[in-house]
């Protein structure tokens, strides 16, 4: 049995993980049009490979992706490409991003998947290649390219892949589904990902208030009869931060500004897994995804099993939504989720729950207060940071003292704003300061870059100056050796020639008149 | 000469200093010449704040020159595209009052890149020649394009195009670019007193 350790501060928000009944998994309906964003992990937005008037089938690529931090996107049914054009997506901003609009013809025909079951066979090249171009991003929530992931470089030897199955957000019950329907899928897709990063131990770790994905899992590894240790521990946000579920798990911490793969870990939420696994073994890409609809303002809560690029209007409508009630529909969980601006958006591959809560349910915030220095948040702060220090220097935009007060290790749980009686929307400005401090050194990244291409041009400029300086001497210098050679002025031998040419201009109208 | 030192203490003294004072006044002279530091070093680290447009709305034909000149003491407010950042920066850096930033020289802006419309250009070269970063890639009679990642935005390019064929267009737009901007502080007051409260929501 695993020794389970404890992460520094944490809160124990209501569950509410039972309004979505867990465990039950239906089909969303597939809707009449798809719009798929472009950009639905973190990193460069694929390039369209379709055009408008395209008839695409179900699985096929119809964007590729556009360099080493990308994911490619795939239709996830049949029909034609419609538009290919700015529509609103699910993003904090609320702005608008270039997406692929696609009108299902509703026959939902898919090409010929190639998968394999002999991956034990293939190298980890091959494996990673074909995990990126079935268009895998990190599904719990960040969309991070899993084929990089996949990639810790050799200087970083893994010895344990983690399967992350904490899933400690409220409300949300995405993974605790995938981990009870699909948990043959979710072992074959871990030994396979093990494979491919050539770590020797698999290890599942689940919060101790999900018992029924807990014995799923555990009867798929008997079934499997594989070599897979689960491993449960107490509830309590945000164990499922990657860094705090490896510290719970090992002891160990991820080293400021690192990553797990510096410890031998490599750490990949279930949903990955599977995906994963389809990718290989089925050769689908990443089409459906398992997204929570919940909250009071529904009248059927549920899992379902949805298209990308299912606008979010049509989900709500699936669960019932009642149309006076809601105030807003949160994209994520109450804790790390945003209010979606416009309905019309659609899901992508990083979209976990859809949360419509009633107004008494999870009222608006109440103006924010002045901080009292009461120190609830950093007793909260699971990454043992000071949360009100961080406050006053992201309001004063002292960039000096945030990066000094470890501003980027801040994982935005929400943990100290949850417990700050001031009600002060602390994570907004720990993500707003993060976003200036990036911005100011992708400036300064630029301005130098630009320095140098001024001084480039200037030391060019001058170099040609000086050449054609020297040139003109050299000129001067052999018309003044030639001169004296000859002994004649040459300045007064110009003026002599031009004399005569002169002269004979004068001389010639006298001759033709 | 001993004697007459030792009788004369004052005398000792004098010459003791003297002779000191001519020994470090030459080691101070040799290492003046020996480590001699090129150029002026504060402006170096101006230089190094500067956003490097090097569009010449200060008066001087690029960051470098200004950031001499304001070593030799000229205001530090001349800049539009560094603003209010690089001012305040420019003021902590020199241990000067910041100022606001001298409308003669033009208001801080959105950064820009400047985008040839590519069917329009005639070839001319004249924006290649005007390019203080070396950005515009092209050829004489052949199509110009901007490399928007070297592009400072700095307009030089503009004036000298004889087809008016060059835009500039919002360097950061799109989602890409987005990030959480700090909350609106919609915190009562600070300095109200609590009995003060009804005044102040009557005002």
């Amino acid at each position: 049995m695993r020794t389970v350790h404890d992460i520094h501060g944490g809160i124990h928000p209501p569950e509410r993980k039972a309004l979505s009944r867990p465990g039950e998994l239906t089909d969303a309906p597939i809707p009449a049009q798809l719009v798929m964003p472009l950009r639905q992990h973190l990193g460069v937005p694929a390039q369209p490979t379709v055009e408008v008037g395209d008839t695409v089938l179900g699985d096929q690529q119809i964007a590729a992706a556009q360099g080493v931090m990308s994911v490619p996107v795939h239709a996830p049914t049949s029909g034609t490409v419609v538009a290919i054009e700015s529509r609103p997506i699910a993003h904090a901003s609320g702005l608008e991003d270039q997406c692929i609009v696609i009108e299902t013809d509703g026959h939902h025909r898919c090409l010929d998947a190639v998968g394999t079951d002999d991956w034990r066979a293939l190298d980890a090249i091959t494996l990673v290649e074909r995990i990126r171009e079935a268009g895998v991003a990190g599904m719990g929530g960040a969309g991070f390219p899993t084929a990089v992931k996949l990639n810790p470089g050799p200087e970083r030897p893994i010895e344990t892949l983690l399967i992350n199955g904490t899933e400690c957000e409220p409300y949300i019950t995405a993974d605790d589904t995938l981990m009870q329907c699909q948990a043959d899928e979710l072992i074959e897709g871990a030994q396979i990902l093990a494979h491919v990063v050539s770590a020797d131990a698999i290890l599942i770790g689940i919060e101790d208030n999900k018992p029924d994905a807990i014995a799923a899992v555990e009867a798929a590894i008997a079934r499997a009869d594989a070599d897979i240790e689960l491993a449960t521990f107490p509830t309590k946000y945000p164990s499922g931060g990657e860094k705090q579920i490896i510290e719970i798990l090992t002891g160990q911490q991820v080293p400021s500004g690192g990553i797990p793969a510096d410890i031998g870990l490599v750490c990949v939420n279930p949903g990955t897994a599977v995906a994963a696994k389809r990718a290989i073994v089925d050769g689908k890409p990443l089409t459906h995804r398992i997204v929570t609809l919940t909250g009071e303002a529904l009248t059927s809560p549920q899992n379902v099993s949805a298209c990308l690029g299912t606008p979010i209007t049509a989900l709500m409508a699936h669960a019932g939504l009642n149309a006076i009630a809601p105030q807003r529909v949160i994209h994520g969980g109450p804790m790390m989720g945003f209010a979606v601006s416009n309905l019309q958006a659609p899901i992508t591959k990083i979209t976990n729950c859809l949360l419509a809560p009633t107004a008494t349910e999870l009222p608006v915030p109440e103006p924010a207060q002045p901080c009292i220095r009461c120190g609830h948040c950093a007793e909260a702060c699971p990454a043992s940071l000071l949360p009100q220090q961080l406050y006053w220097y992201a309001r004063a935009k002292d960039q000096e003292q945030l990066a000094e007060h470890r501003l980027f290790d801040c994982i935005e749980c929400g943990a100290c704003a949850y417990v700050c009686p001031s009600q002060i929307p602390l994570v907004q400005y720990y993500r707003a300061a993060k976003g200036q401090i990036r911005d100011s050194e992708q400036e300064k990244r630029r301005s130098d870059n630009s320095r140098g291409r001024f001084e480039a041009r200037q030391a060019r400029l001058e170099a040609e100056a000086a050449a054609r300086e020297a040139k003109r001497a050299a000129r001067k210098a052999a018309a003044q050796s030639k001169a004296d050679a000859d002994g004649a002025d040459p300045i007064q031998a110009a003026i002599e020639r031009a004399k005569a040419r002169k002269a004979d201009q004068d001389k010639e109208p006298e001759q033709t008149s | 000469m001993m004697a007459t030192l030792i009788d004369q203490p004052l005398l000792a003294a004098l010459t003791a200093l003297l002779g000191l004072g001519a020994l470090f006044g030459a080691l101070l002279g040799f290492a003046a010449i020996r480590f001699r530091v090129e150029g002026n070093p504060i402006s170096e680290q101006i230089n190094a704040l500067l956003p490097q447009t090097q569009c010449g709305q200060c008066g001087y034909p690029g960051c470098r020159p200004y950031s001499e000149a304001i070593a030799e003491g000229d205001a530090i407010n001349k800049c539009p595209p560094g603003g209010e950042e690089t001012i305040q920066a420019l003021a902590d850096l020199l241990d000067v009052e910041a100022q606001p930033l001298d409308a003669e020289h033009g208001v801080e802006k959105e950064p820009v890149v400047a985008l040839i419309r590519e069917d329009e250009c005639i070839g001319c070269t004249k924006c290649i020649q005007a390019c203080p970063v070396d950005a515009i890639l092209g050829a004489a009679k052949v199509m110009h394009t901007v490399i928007a990642d070297e592009c400072t935005g700095c307009d030089l390019c503009i004036e000298p195009c004889p087809v008016d064929c060059i835009d500039l267009v919002p360097r950061k737009s799109g989602v890409g670019f987005w990030h959480w901007p700090l909350p609106a502080d919609r915190a009562p007051r600070f300095d109200v007193i609590a009995t003060d409260a009804a005044a102040r929501d009557a005002a």
